[in-house]
């Protein structure tokens, strides 16, 4: 992103220009990204393109990537925070074969991140682009359907709508059931879907250093938050927003502030949380911190107690 | 460590393999040619040219070979190579009165001028499986008649929605105009309300299953449109090309094209007198099936401005038009394989909390219906 975007610097995969898009359709892009930061959490129609990848597995959020990628820039793609999930691995195996760019899976290294379903744990610097991938760009989509009435309520800035869909899931539930894609409001105008990360991720979108980048492929929509734009998760004065918690650390590297998988390790109900953010969690091993499970008798650990439970006749407990 | 999700790279270099493997499949069997496929399975390949929204009789047949004949797989493949091609420009429209007929039916009159050609059609085929077809053997070519005197062989055959037009019956055809640009959605994102040459070019390259079961869902009540099959052809019409430099056009080629016209009741309104409307489709290739059923919803998709009320789903444009596109469709169908582990996380803790606090509440109810059992006694 910081580096110049003059294409063709590197030997990319033949046949096809820089980053796969061509210039024309990069300057369309961003085009739509310049009036997508001036207006902050506002969603931008953009002629998104057919790409080699599926409606649905990161079209925009690639044509966004490929709009900003110079070839001095180090890429990152997670998917579910993990950098080895199948179409993370996928997403990244095009750009080093279409730009030939350098890529890292430290979070601290890149300058462009790409991702899918999370916000990395390490705060994010200036300079950094996080791209996020959106299935639906439009928060109020599940509440109306039609893109013609949900225009209006956006120039309108009318969400009453939303606001009764959160109170009544508190009057039927007693909290708000939103866990995920939890919808925020930007610089107290435009309320914004985040993507589908996790509601505990959703602080890190406020003030952030670094700029996010969003952008839907098949709905052909992109929208961005400028670097430290504010950002407020919709909540109520008696109810404020919570992200979610943990009551155990990662099991790995011992952290209690990450968000954690449930990695299911038999078929007798034994459990281990993980850190998400894989490159969080192996720079913390790395750096000496341990979790309950970390090291290579792992397996053996987790046989041995779910043994014992068993033998025990007690209920088999989730670990830990 | 655990091994869930490491080693996706070299997982993935060995699915793609042995896909390949298995699009090759059993080796004693001779390897299909793309070009076996562009001339025996032609009507897969003009369906891929639809759905891919390329004219290319070649890439299409490669595509279907690639995608071991899953048609909108293929699609996707031409749609992908499609966004790499350059535009220099848009043709002259084409003209299909002047097509070179192969096939021209209409269902409203019994004779008209021209006549009803049927040329290569499934109709009047007994379904019946040919088990000759599963042994070589020589295809006898077709019978060639003599032209009737008279007409000769490139006499006109005037379309039948200008038969009716002379008497005013018929809404009078859309005038193209060379000032008005038209519109591309794949060069804009798509804003509904949208005009009709969007909508076409949506229904042109739109599933061919979703358009029949919209087309028929209007044939069975659900915004009925009262249609005639006023005219299907099916023939090659020439595309002409205006170069800005040239000044005039020159052709590119011909290309076949299906096209129907149907033709629908229109009681009026204060102001327009009672007319036939008119609902078009039109397509690459011998594809019947997909142009009468676009040509369905396309009049459905007119019902607000002839003045209708909006209440059937072929009827609501936001509807059929988000909806049409099958490679859109299928890439957000199936990204549901992709992991979403994180979401899912988050939706699991919410559940066992919720199922914590409803068996808590379960139980205080229990309680205290004891209590009062316990109050009465």
């Amino acid at each position: 992103m910081n580096a110049p975007l003059s294409p063709q610097t590197a030997p990319a995969a033949t046949g096809y220009n820089f980053a796969y898009l061509d210039e024309q359709t990069k300057r369309m892009i961003r085009r739509a990204l310049l009036k997508a930061v001036a207006i902050p959490g506002h969603q931008v129609p953009f002629a998104a393109r057919d790409m080699p990848m599926p409606y649905g597995w990161g079209t925009g959020g690639i044509q966004v990537t490929a709009a900003i990628l110079g070839s001095g820039d180090v890429l990152k793609v997670i998917d579910q925070g993990a950098d080895d999930t199948t179409n993370a691995v996928s997403i990244r195996a095009f750009f080093q074969k279409t730009a030939n760019v350098a890529v890292t899976t430290r979070t601290a290294e890149a300058t462009v991140i790409q991702t899918r379903h999370r916000i990395p744990e390490k705060p994010l610097k200036a300079g950094q682009t996080l791209v996020f991938q959106v299935p639906i760009p439009e928060p109020l989509r599940f509440l109306e359907p039609r893109e013609t009435e949900t225009r209006v309520m956006h120039a309108l800035a009318d969400y009453g709508l939303m606001h009764v869909k959160l109170y009544e899931d508190i009057a039927k539930h007693g909290h708000i059931a939103k866990t995920y894609a939890y919808p925020v409001e930007v610089e107290g105008r435009y309320v914004m879907d985040p993507s589908p990360i996790p509601k505990f991720d959703n602080p890190k979108l406020s003030m952030s250093p670094a700029l996010q980048l969003f952008g839907a492929g098949r709905e052909k929509r992109i929208y961005a938050l400028p670097p430290f734009t504010r950002v407020k998760s919709l909540d109520f004065e008696d109810h404020p927003f919570e992200p979610t918690r943990f009551e155990a650390p990662c099991a790995l590297c011992g952290a209690t502030d990450s968000y954690l998988d449930e990695v299911v390790t038999d078929d007798r109900g034994t459990r281990m949380f993980v850190c998400s953010d894989t490159d969080h969690c192996e720079e913390r091993r790395a750096d000496g911190h341990r979790g309950l499970l970390a090291g290579d008798d792992l397996v053996d650990t987790i046989t041995r107690e779910a043994d014992v439970e068993r033998d025990d006749g007690a209920p088999i407990v989730p670990l830990p | 460590m655990y091994v869930s999700v490491k080693g996706g790279e070299a997982a993935i270099r060995r699915a793609h393999r042995l896909l390949a493997d298995r699009r090759r499949g059993a080796r004693d069997v001779a390897e299909i040619v793309p070009d076996q496929i562009r001339e025996q399975l032609s009507l897969a390949v003009d369906r891929v040219m639809n759905e891919g929204a390329l004219h290319d009789r070649d890439l299409a047949a490669l595509a279907v070979k690639q995608a071991r004949g899953d048609l909108i797989e293929a699609a996707f493949l031409v749609r992908a190579y499609r966004t790499t091609l350059p535009r220099f420009g848009a043709s002259r429209p084409i003209d299909t009165g002047a097509m070179a007929v192969e096939r021209r039916i209409s269902a409203t009159y019994k004779d008209l001028p021209g006549g009803q050609i049927l040329g290569p059609t499934f109709d009047y085929t007994h379904r019946l499986i040919d088990f000759a077809l599963a042994s070589e053997g020589e295809t006898p070519a077709p019978e060639r008649l003599d032209a009737p005197s008279g007409d000769g062989p490139a006499a006109e055959i005037p379309r039948v929605t200008e038969l009716l037009a002379m008497e005013g019956l018929i809404e009078a055809e859309p005038e193209s105009d060379d000032e008005t640009a038209v519109g591309d959605l794949t060069r804009a994102p798509l804003r509904i309300p949208a005009g009709r040459d969007l909508r076409l070019q949506q229904l042109a390259r739109g599933d061919e299953g979703f358009l029949l079961a919209l087309g028929y869902s209007t044939q069975r009540g659900y915004g009925s449109t009262h249609p005639f099959a006023g005219e299907i052809r099916i023939g090659a019409v020439e595309v002409d090309f205006e170069a800005p430099e040239l000044g005039f056009a020159v052709p590119l080629g011909a290309i076949t094209v299906s096209e129907c016209q149907m033709i629908n009741q229109f009681a009026g309104s204060s102001k327009v007198a009672p007319t036939f409307t008119r609902g078009y489709g039109l397509a690459f290739g011998q594809v019947e099936r997909k142009v009468m059923a676009m040509a369905l919803v396309d009049r459905a998709l007119r019902t607000e401005e002839l003045g209708g009320a909006v209440t059937a789903p072929a009827q609501d444009q936001e509807f059929v038009l988000s909806h049409a596109d099958n490679v859109q469709a299928t890439g957000f169908v199936e990204h549901l394989k992709l992991p979403h582990y994180v979401d899912f996380q988050a939706e699991l803790a919410l559940v066992r909390a919720m199922r914590a606090e409803h068996e808590a509440r379960i139980e205080a109810e229990f309680l205290d219906e004891d209590g009062l059992e316990e109050a009465a006694e």
